[in-house]
């Protein structure tokens, strides 16, 4: 080898370690971006003194844990909202909308990709142009509706109760749609020899279908349970007390409350934040494909 | 499916046994697409031309008045005010967000150390709620000594300093604007990294025997290949741009003096606040064309696209 080619070569590694270097602290920067709000979040969330909250906002002291460290702010939560009745709230409606979704959006899923019948590509049609239609463009006229909706009991309207927060948002067309991309493309042999042993479709559904088909079942239920827990235009619309309403539109309401004090808004922003950060994180993997499998949609 | 084996039953039980099971299993599904999305998204239409109220006022019985809600929108200075702010929004978030999301994916699928700790880190806003993050950020755009203020003070030397993010006419919407982007790239990212996963290597395999450098790469291969996805992108984008909602109403509520106003957020408060369902419902009209117009403009693109190959 002669010498001028291995100076090249060294100039090589050393242009790769540093192109390595520039990656990381690019990398690192946007890192600092994404992350900074929520560190500032936690840690303000945790200094018991509201002066120092406010002194230290200013300064890199956001976000280093000092002075007087306590729960104080979450107990000041609980307090002045009934901050464990809108945790319930919250997660009663994102179980029963997602749980019945799944169950409800993937039989309609199962009918269209494997059974046959008159006005199946018509239905099939209809799911796909409504995954145009935007909930928001309907969210007024559906005021209008649920206002006027009997329910059990004689009620005469659906106005401040679960159901209004959870029945228009169970069937889902582009959740349908996942579910049929993803049910035709899983072989038919086995639920031939199931149909020859003589087995129901509704039990071919339930044995077959379903153990195959996980992880399309885990896209959508995350998918759903985000949208769930994060909704708050519609419930704002629809419930007036804090006994039915979701974290959403409880924060936002104290967050309009005085005094504004930051570092109780910031402890009750955590607590709707965590459980989400911590599922997302053990679940990460899942997450990260449900997303991605967004991007077929059209 | 339907091959009859010697001793056996048909493979199909009966058709119309099948048709009705295909039609029990859908029927849930139909149902309550019918009542919550088809039959308001007819009532949107009618009311449109009506005068409907939430509450109807005895005196003033719901009436049609013709495209007189209509004609009111041209005039109407919110309501335009809103429709311009939506098409700000898409200006200028969904260039940077969509070029910003292709950065960090192409940063996180290079085949480093700690690639899944940072796709983590600029995935993390997403599963936020948009209500936590306005509120946040609300904090951090203190107009006192907040935080941004008090970054911008020191990278500026004291020359800047003080700004009222959210009560100047000319800055809130961009502060909203950063925050959006903010809380929505690592989404966008996602969709890319699988784009990016899905190009084969061995076309860069023959870039590199042919001797292009990694920027020619990444324009002839790289770019060209992610097209499906960019459309996408950009597309859903627009859409959410569009819908754009939370956290206006939660940090301006659309002021000062409608600076801050959106399609959505003046739809909810004429129809919820000011209960005028039917000009409401007109509102929701325009805002579904537009929508309807940007999905088609996509279904279209990506025709195109399967007709070349």
């Amino acid at each position: 080898m002669t010498a001028a080619s291995k100076t090249s070569q060294i100039g090589f590694t050393t242009q790769k370690r540093i192109r390595k270097v520039i990656t990381y602290v690019l990398m690192t920067a946007l890192a600092i971006f994404f992350l900074f709000p929520i560190v500032f979040m936690f840690v303000s969330s945790i200094k018991n003194n509201e002066t120092q909250v406010m002194a230290d906002m200013s300064s890199l002291y956001a976000f280093i844990p000092r002075g007087d460290l306590g729960f104080t702010n979450f107990t000041d939560v609980f307090g002045r909202m009934e901050f464990g009745r809108l945790l319930f709230n919250s997660t009663l409606i994102m179980l029963v909308t997602v749980i019945s979704g799944l169950l409800i959006n993937s039989l309609i899923a199962y009918a269209l990709a494997r059974l046959r019948f008159k006005g199946r590509n018509f239905l099939l049609g209809v799911i796909v142009a409504l995954m145009i239609v935007p909930f928001e463009a309907v969210a007024v006229p559906l005021l209008l509706l649920v206002n006027h909706l009997p329910w059990f009991g004689g009620a005469s309207s659906w106005l401040d109760s679960y159901h209004v927060q959870i029945i228009p948002f169970i069937a889902d067309a582009f959740s349908i749609f996942l579910f049929y991309q993803f049910f035709i493309n899983i072989p038919k042999d086995l639920e031939e020899a199931a149909l020859v042993d003589g087995a129901g479709l509704l039990r071919i559904y339930w044995n077959i279908i379903l153990p195959l088909s996980r992880p399309i079942f885990a896209t959508v239920a995350i998918l759903q349970a985000l949208a769930s827990w994060n909704r708050f235009m519609w419930p704002l619309m629809v419930t007036r007390g804090a006994n039915v309403r979701p974290l959403t539109v409880g924060m936002q309401t104290f967050f309009g409350q005085d005094p504004r004090i930051w570092g109780d808004l910031m402890a009750f922003a955590a607590m709707i934040t965590l459980p989400v950060l911590i599922v997302f994180l053990l679940f990460q993997k899942w997450f990260v494909q449900s997303v991605a499998s967004t991007g077929i949609k059209g | 499916m339907a091959v009859t084996l010697p001793g056996s039953k048909r493979l199909n039980p009966g058709r119309s046994n099948e048709a009705f099971l295909a039609w029990l299993f859908s029927a849930p599904a139909i149902i309550l697409l019918i009542v919550f999305l088809v039959v308001p998204f007819i009532m949107a239409i009618v009311l449109g031309f009506t005068n409907q109220r939430l509450i109807p006022n005895p005196n003033l019985p719901t009436q049609l008045i013709g495209f007189r809600n209509f004609t009111r929108l041209i005039t109407d200075e919110a309501f335009l005010r809103g429709i311009l702010n939506n098409f700000y929004f898409v200006i200028v978030v969904v260039p940077i967000q969509t070029a910003l999301a292709l950065l960090l994916a192409i940063l996180v699928n290079q085949k480093l150390r700690g690639m899944n700790f940072f796709r983590t880190i600029y995935f993390g806003p997403v599963v936020t709620s948009m209500v936590v993050v306005a509120i946040v950020w609300t904090f951090l755009y203190n107009p006192d000594a907040g935080m941004i203020n008090a970054f911008l003070k020191t990278v500026s030397f004291g020359a800047i300093g003080n700004i009222n993010w959210l009560r100047d006419t000319r800055l809130v919407f961009p502060a909203i604007m950063v925050l959006s982007i903010w809380q929505g790239v690592g989404f966008q990212m996602v969709i890319y990294l699988a784009g990016l996963q899905e190009i084969p290597s061995d076309l860069y395999e023959a870039g590199e025997v042919d001797g292009a450098n990694k920027f020619q790469q990444f324009f002839y291969i790289t770019l060209p290949q992610l097209r499906n996805t960019t459309i996408f992108v950009v597309i859903s984008t627009t859409i959410l741009a569009f819908k754009l909602f939370d956290q206006v109403k939660v940090m301006t509520d659309g002021g000062p003096q409608n600076a801050s106003m959106t399609t959505m957020l003046y739809v909810i408060n004429q129809g919820w606040g000011q209960l005028k369902v039917g000009y409401a419902s007109a509102i929701s009209v325009v805002f579904f064309l537009i929508v309807l117009m940007v999905s088609l403009i996509q279904r279209r693109f990506l025709r195109e696209e399967r007709q070349v190959q």
